[in-house]
Parts: structure tokens; C-alpha cells; sequence
């Protein structure tokens, strides 16, 4: 990268514009918003070139680390950096206690749910939500009718996606339940931060992060089975080409755990084992990284070679846990997501703290009718995708791609959804020599055992190409650090009070 | 604090962790030997000039190189051994193998270590893009010197555990691999060269065999005079240099002691009895028998014996196993 020392690369926020969005550094009238000014101030008095100089040395440091991800479909250079924004996101304590109980709240309700879909399905008794509806999602298994996983905990680990619309309002975009990934650039990041902004961390009081992989492994070996003094935890990784074996090295190392593909376990008289040197070692605890598909060859896909044949047998003899869940991708369904309200108000018996994106489920006919003719408006998802996959941003598609979305959707409207394009909030972020305002998104993450634990903190993914509206990685977004400040001591009498408040 | 006692070692893993060593340490000696060959052209009459055929015979790979670059010149022969990515043995090819398996066992190896094998990777991967090096000695010295690095990182910041013992086991066995090759391939050509003997050349190009293992300094203090049937005991027979390959093999035949937890001088498994076997007929060699009986012939049939140590390796820790040692844990 090219650094210039002349002028331009002095970084200062004065030609910033917020250009009508909701930012989350700057009022309308350019003024810095009260939490933001210490990181103003000392953006503001670095030297000139210095921010591009830390810029470029942090990317030095994440390449020569190896901190990269696997584009799929790329064959040559197909690892790349996760860029990496230095201007971190900053929650002030009161806006995250909100957060906090809205997502302790979903996820409690979700588990609630997907349990009771996979025993007495009281709330498709009840009408709430249509049969068919569950019946038909993709991410439903009826294998796993039945099961009992330990605490009646389906959702173990959760990475939902938040987004600010041009209020400044909070919505869950979705909820990630199946195998969420990035909490290892959450951690990373921090580390890069703390180096280079010292003196922003000393003058806040930025909650820490690091505690993270000990939390999980301690709800991880929470769920061993009963009667295993000290449990063997391992995690299923698929291998090194998956876009995400970075974190799952990385989340066993900082855990003391194994890392294991498939091929390392084999089912024996009822229990998972692992292939040693020295022969089989009983495996208690999975935190598996693998998709249901390709978990087990005789429960789910026979064809795939990537699982262990016998596993959903042993986990159903509550011989070994797995975190998360098989089948409790079907809370996941971008068409049950829809009715997450209706969910969280039938088991908590209260609304939602945090409130969903409005969303038109094609297979109505009136919701369909109404998403064909607004197609340059709307945001339209496929109901079983994830990554930014199979996704049409009306406002910024052309007419064949449209035509292209109308045929799908007539042809399956039980797979496709559609949300009005939001005005995500932004952020300042470093373009060449200046700073720009660039969509964001939030994904805190979420660990549920016995008690459901909120990490302060979480992945910012920042749009890194202007104007576009598509943050993941695999579309070439980049990461932002996010601090959550710790409650002030004189505040922490109203925290408690926003958290007990019905909404 | 992780809950289990103790921690046993993958299969996946203690392979893994094997080859990556194999791959560094073959890495290793490709760069020695083009450098070592590189500076002895420079010594020799231009009738020498088909210098650079026999190195590419010491890896056994002739036939590939022929088919894909015909004839032996310097520059084929290092675009062949430096940076071919189709050829398996190429430095590139070596230093991508040996990333590809660290990558698989970040969470065993130190960060230190997998940070090495990276900027060794950036590094042959940003000479490959920009052609081959200007100045080839330079390029030789940084490959080495990178390779010697992760052996110290190796040494010094992971614990010495049972993947840290199957990391010296792969690297010992291999380089007495390539100890054997190099003294075969090189012996067989100049022993003939009789009209040489007595000459300078002849001397310029024994020096040149003991420089490719780093071993003429160690000889000279040992044996002094250059002298095929010392220089032929001095890497195969000696106890104390470590490129000999009686020492490689004492070393490996150590660390597989260390890892099985079996005394020295007995055996638990077909490996260690193989290598164990290996050890004392190379322990009680004398020079004068095996060169009497034939060095090519000793050389093979010490081939052929490595590599049944190595496929007895991978039959008694990496392949997979089928009934539970320790049920019931």
C-alpha cells in the first residue's frame, strides 16, 4: 500500500459527512456524539500519516500471521486478510443493556421454541405459527424428534446480526443459530486495538473481550454427559479449506482443545472416540463447526464423507453433547425469523425488547403480490441462505436480476422473503487517505448453558465498497473493533431500571 | 486450566506434524545443494558444465525433469528444484507442503513456529511471482537460513511433547535420507573421474560433496586430509556429525523411544525394531567392508530399509485403528 506523507493523509473528521444516515460517530450537524469524543480527540491529534502507518502495520501483522479467510469459488490467492478497519464502534453502556436483555431474551424464547417444535409442537397446536410452515423449512429435521440435549439447550451459540436503521433504532436482522463464525476477529482485533490506541482505552472504560474462550469452554464442558469428572471437549472443524478454519484453530488453542475433522472420530460400542497415536480416546463434548448435513452420513446426508457415521446415535444415547444442536437450524428459517415476535411474546409472554425487521413472506399471496411489484425497493433473501448468498438489493439491482428474482419467486415463494432496504447507520472508516461513511452491522455474540452470556463486545462488519449495503466477508466486507463501554458508576441504578422496564 | 490430564496425540496430527518437518528439512537441503553446486561451477573448466545434471539425479526425480525441461541447465535445473509448483520436491512445492500441514495443527505447534513457516511462504511465494532471484546465492542463504530459524523457534517455544518428538523423528529421518542420496549419486560420478585424481579438480569437487551436507569444516577438523574412503566414513558412519547418517538415525531412534515410552535397546512396535535394526548395523559398520562390498549396493539396500522404518511409521501411529485401547476412560 501506498502511504503519502503530504497533506491529504492527515485524517482529520473536519470534511466528514453523514449525508443524511444515522452515524454512529456524528449528529446531523457534524458534532461528535458525547461517547465518541475522547476517540475524536485523539484521532484528531495524532501526527499527520500516522493512522495510515498503524493502518498498514496492522495488515502487515495479520498477514504475516496467517489471519486470513478462504473466498470460496476464488482459486488462485484464495486467502485474503479480513480487512480491517481501525476507527473502532463504540456502544455506550445504556444502548448496550438493551441489547443485552434483548438478546437474552430471543435466545431464551428460541430455545423454548425449537424444543417444543421437536416434542409437542404446543404452538403449531395453538395456530401461531402454520404447520406447513415448519414442515417445509429446509433447516427442519425430523431425526432429531424427540431429543433431550442437556438444559433443553438447542441454541448454544448464537451470533445475531443487529443493524441500525436512519432512526438510530436497533433490529435483528437474524439470529445466525446454526454454526455463527468471526468471534475470533472480535478477539483479534482488540488485540491490534489495544496497541495502537492505547490512550483511548485508559481515558474509557472498554469491557473486555478476552474472557470469551474460557466462558465457552466452561458451558461447553457444562454439557458433558453425567457422571464424566473432567470431560474431553473437542471442536469439529470441516478442514483447512473451510472459510472459517482460522477460528477454529484459533478458538481451540486459546481453549486447550483438539481440534478434530471428521476422519479423527469413529463411533465404538455407543461412544465417540478419537484416533490417537496411542489408540481410541472417548470424546465427551463436540463443539462442532460442521453443518447437520455432513455431521453424520447415517443420520442426515449419505452421501457426504465429511462426518462420523453412528454420532446422532451416541448423541441421542446422551453419550456425547454437541454444541449447537442438530435441527435447531429451524428457528434459523428466514421465514420462521418472521414470526420470532409471535414466538417471543407465546413463551416469555412479553414483546420483544429488540424488534425485528418488517418482513413479506412470498408464499402469502397478498405479501407476494405486493414484494413482485416493489422489487427495486425491497431487499430480497432466499429463506435457507446465509453469507449474502442468494440475495437481490432491490435499489441496487438491475432489471434482468429482478426478472431473474420474479421467476424464482413465483417458482418456490415458500423460499423467499423480502425486508424494505434499510438505511443502515455508519460509521466513519479509513477510504485511501480520508475518511468515509460506510454501512455497518452489529453481531454480538451469545452463549447459552445453564444461563445465557452476552460477550460485551462483538463484530462490526463494515460495507467497505461505498454505498453498498452488503457487509460479509464474502462479499468483500471488512471488520471494525467494537467497545462496549462499562456503565459509569452513577448510571448503573437507571441500567438496571431500562432492564426491568416491559417495553 | 484444561480439565484432562493428560492429552494424547492425534493420528492426523502426529502425521501432520511429521511431514511439515520432512518438507522443512528437504526445503532445506534443495537450497544447500543448488548453492553448493552453484559455487563449484564457478571453479570448474567449462568442460565441467554439465554440473548441474547430477543434482538434479541426488533427488531421484530425473525422469520428470527431462520430461518437462529436457536439458540440465543452470536455469532449468533451479526454475526446476527452486520454484516448479508441478514438481513435488521444488523448494516452493516444499515450503506450500510444509504450511499446508502447520496449518492443520496450528492449535498443536507454537504460533512462533506457524508465523515461520508463513513468512517462508510469503517469501518463495514473492520470489516466484517476480522470476527467478538476481543473485541465487542470496535467495539459497535466505531459504536456508529461514529453514535453521524454524528448527531454533522449534527448539526453544514448543513444549517437548509427543508431537515436538514426531517433529525430530521426520526430520531426522529425512535428512539421512538426503545424507545417503547426496553421498551416492555424488560418489558414484567422481570415483571414476581417475584422470582427475591427484588434480585440483578432484579436489575442488570432494570439498564440494562435503560442503552440500555442511560438513567440510566438521572433516577437516576430524579426518584433515580430503580422501574419498574418509569422507565416505565421515557421512555415513560418524557418531557426532549431525548431516551423518548414523547420527540422524541414533536421533531418530530416539525420539521414537521418547514417544512409544519404551526403554532404549528394546522394541514395542514394528517401527522401532526396524530402526533399531538400522541403528546397530550402522553402529558396528566399518568403513572398509561396505566399500569393499560395493557403496552403491550398501546405499540401496539402506535406502529400501528407511523406507520400510518409514511405512512402519505410519502403520503403528498414523493409520487409523479399530478397536478402543482405553474404553471406559
Amino acid at each position: 500500500m501506498q502511504i503519502h506523507t503530504t497533506g491529504g493523509s492527515a485524517l482529520r473528521f473536519s470534511s466528514y459527512q453523514t449525508d443524511g444516515f444515522y452515524d454512529e460517530m456524528f449528529e446531523a450537524d457534524g458534532s461528535s456524539r458525547p461517547h465518541v469524543r475522547l476517540l475524536v480527540e485523539i484521532i484528531e491529534s495524532l501526527s499527520d500519516g500516522a493512522l495510515l502507518r498503524y493502518k498498514h502495520a496492522a495488515e502487515t501483522l495479520l498477514l504475516q500471521m496467517g489471519i486470513t479467510f478462504n473466498v470460496y469459488g476464488d482459486s488462485a490467492g484464495a486467502e485474503r486478510i479480513f480487512p480491517f478497519d481501525l476507527v473502532p464502534r463504540i456502544v455506550p453502556a445504556a444502548e448496550w443493556s438493551i441489547i443485552e436483555s434483548g438478546l437474552q431474551q430471543r435466545i431464551h424464547a428460541l430455545n423454548a421454541f425449537i424444543d417444543d417444535i421437536y416434542h409437542e409442537q404446543k404452538i403449531l397446536k395453538d395456530g401461531i405459527i402454520p404447520s406447513e410452515v415448519i414442515l417445509s423449512a429446509a433447516s427442519y429435521r425430523k431425526q432429531c424428534q424427540g431429543l433431550n440435549p442437556p438444559w433443553g439447550v438447542w441454541c448454544h451459540i448464537t451470533g445475531t446480526d443487529l443493524v441500525r436503521d436512519r432512526d438510530g433504532c436497533y433490529y435483528v436482522l437474524e439470529d445466525n443459530l446454526r454454526v455463527p463464525s468471526g468471534v475470533s476477529y472480535v478477539l483479534e482485533n482488540r488485540e491490534v486495538l489495544k496497541r495502537i490506541f492505547p490512550g483511548v482505552f485508559e481515558g474509557l472504560s472498554v469491557r473486555p473481550v478476552n474472557e470469551y474462550p474460557s466462558r465457552l469452554l466452561e458451558m461447553l464442558e457444562s454439557l458433558a454427559p453425567a457422571g464424566v469428572a473432567e470431560p474431553r471437549v473437542v471442536l469439529l472443524t470441516p478442514g483447512i479449506y473451510n472459510s472459517a478454519y482460522f477460528e477454529h484453530s484459533f478458538l481451540a488453542q486459546q481453549m486447550g482443545v483438539q481440534l478434530v475433522e471428521g476422519r479423527d472420530l469413529v463411533v465404538s460400542s455407543g461412544d465417540v472416540f478419537m484416533r490417537t497415536t496411542k489408540g481410541l480416546e472417548r470424546v465427551h463434548v463436540i463443539y462442532r463447526r460442521v453443518d447437520d448435513d455432513f455431521l453424520d452420513p447415517e443420520a442426515f446426508r449419505p452421501d457426504s464423507l465429511l462426518g462420523v457415521p453412528g454420532l446422532l446415535a451416541c448423541y441421542r444415547a446422551g453419550r456425547v453433547a454437541l454444541a449447537n444442536a442438530p435441527g435447531n437450524g429451524v428457528a434459523d428459517d428466514k421465514v420462521i425469523y418472521a414470526y420470532v415476535p409471535e414466538i417471543i411474546k407465546y413463551y416469555e409472554d412479553r414483546d420483544a425488547i429488540l424488534p425485528n425487521v418488517p418482513t413479506y413472506l412470498c408464499w402469502r399471496d397478498q405479501d407476494r403480490a405486493y414484494v413482485l411489484d416493489h422489487l427495486d425497493r425491497l431487499v430480497v433473501k432466499a429463506a435457507n441462505e446465509s453469507g449474502g448468498y442468494g440475495m437481490l438489493v432491490g435499489p441496487h439491482s438491475t432489471a434482468t436480476e429482478r426478472a431473474e428474482f420474479a421467476g424464482r419467486i413465483r417458482a418456490n415463494p415458500r423460499n423467499y422473503i423480502a425486508q424494505p432496504t434499510l438505511a443502515l447507520s455508519r460509521a466513519p472508516t479509513i477510504v485511501d487517505d480520508h475518511f468515509e461513511g460506510r454501512h455497518v452491522d452489529l453481531r454480538p455474540y451469545v452463549l447459552c448453558g445453564k444461563e445465557i452470556y452476552v460477550l460485551p463486545g462483538g463484530l462490526t462488519r463494515v460495507a467497505m465498497r461505498k454505498g453498498s449495503l452488503v457487509v460479509n466477508s464474502s462479499q468483500g466486507g471488512g471488520s471494525k473493533d467494537t467497545w462496549v463501554l462499562a456503565p459509569h458508576p452513577t448510571e448503573l441504578q437507571s441500567q438496571s431500571q431500562i432492564q426491568a422496564e416491559p417495553s | 486450566m484444561m480439565a484432562a490430564p493428560k492429552r494424547p496425540l492425534l493420528s492426523r496430527v502426529a502425521d501432520a506434524v511429521y511431514w511439515m518437518a520432512r518438507y522443512i528439512e528437504r526445503a532445506e537441503n534443495v537450497a544447500r545443494f543448488i548453492d553448493v553446486n552453484h559455487n563449484l561451477t564457478l571453479d570448474l573448466p567449462r568442460h565441467y558444465s554439465d554440473q548441474w545434471q547430477p543434482i538434479v539425479d541426488t533427488t531421484g526425480d530425473r525422469a520428470i525433469f527431462q520430461e518437462r525441461y529436457g536439458e540440465a541447465t543452470q536455469e532449468n535445473v533451479v526454475r526446476f528444484l527452486a520454484f516448479e509448483p508441478e514438481y513435488p520436491n521444488s523448494i516452493y512445492s516444499c515450503i506450500v507442503a510444509a504450511r499446508e500441514n502447520a496449518r492443520s495443527v496450528r492449535e498443536t505447534i507454537s504460533s512462533e513456529m506457524w508465523e515461520q513457516i508463513n513468512s517462508m511462504y510469503l517469501l518463495v511465494t514473492a520470489q516466484n511471482r517476480k522470476g527467478l532471484p538476481e543473485v541465487l546465492p542470496e535467495f539459497c542463504l535466505q531459504i536456508r537460513m529461514a529453514c535453521h530459524l524454524f528448527q531454533g523457534i522449534t527448539q526453544d517455544t514448543m513444549s517437548h511433547d509427543e508431537a515436538w518428538h514426531f517433529i525430530q523423528l521426520g526430520r531426522r529421518l529425512e535428512r539421512a535420507d538426503k545424507t545417503s542420496r547426496t553421498l551416492d549419486v555424488k560418489y558414484f560420478i567422481l570415483l571414476p573421474s581417475v584422470i582427475d585424481v591427484g588434480t585440483p579438480y578432484d579436489d575442488v569437487q570432494w570439498t564440494a560433496l562435503l560442503k552440500s551436507v555442511t560438513g567440510f569444516e566438521m572433516y577437516r577438523k576430524k579426518h584433515g586430509r580430503i580422501s574419498p574412503d574418509r569422507i565416505v566414513e565421515f557421512l555415513l558412519l560418524d557418531g557426532d556429525f549431525p548431516r551423518a547418517v548414523r547420527q540422524c538415525l541414533a536421533r531418530a531412534d530416539d525420539a521414537l523411544h521418547v514417544i512409544t515410552g519404551t526403554p532404549r535397546g528394546a522394541f514395542s512396535c514394528q517401527s522401532e525394531q526396524r530402526l533399531g535394526l538400522l541403528r546397530s548395523e550402522l553402529d558396528y559398520a566399518h568403513v572398509e567392508a561396505i566399500l569393499s562390498a560395493g557403496l552403491h549396493e550398501f546405499l540401496d539396500a539402506l535406502q529400501t530399509k528407511m523406507n520400510t522404518v518409514d511405512e512402519c511409521i505410519l502403520q503403528d501411529f498414523f493409520a487409523q485403528r479399530a478397536a478402543p485401547a482405553t474404553a471406559g476412560a
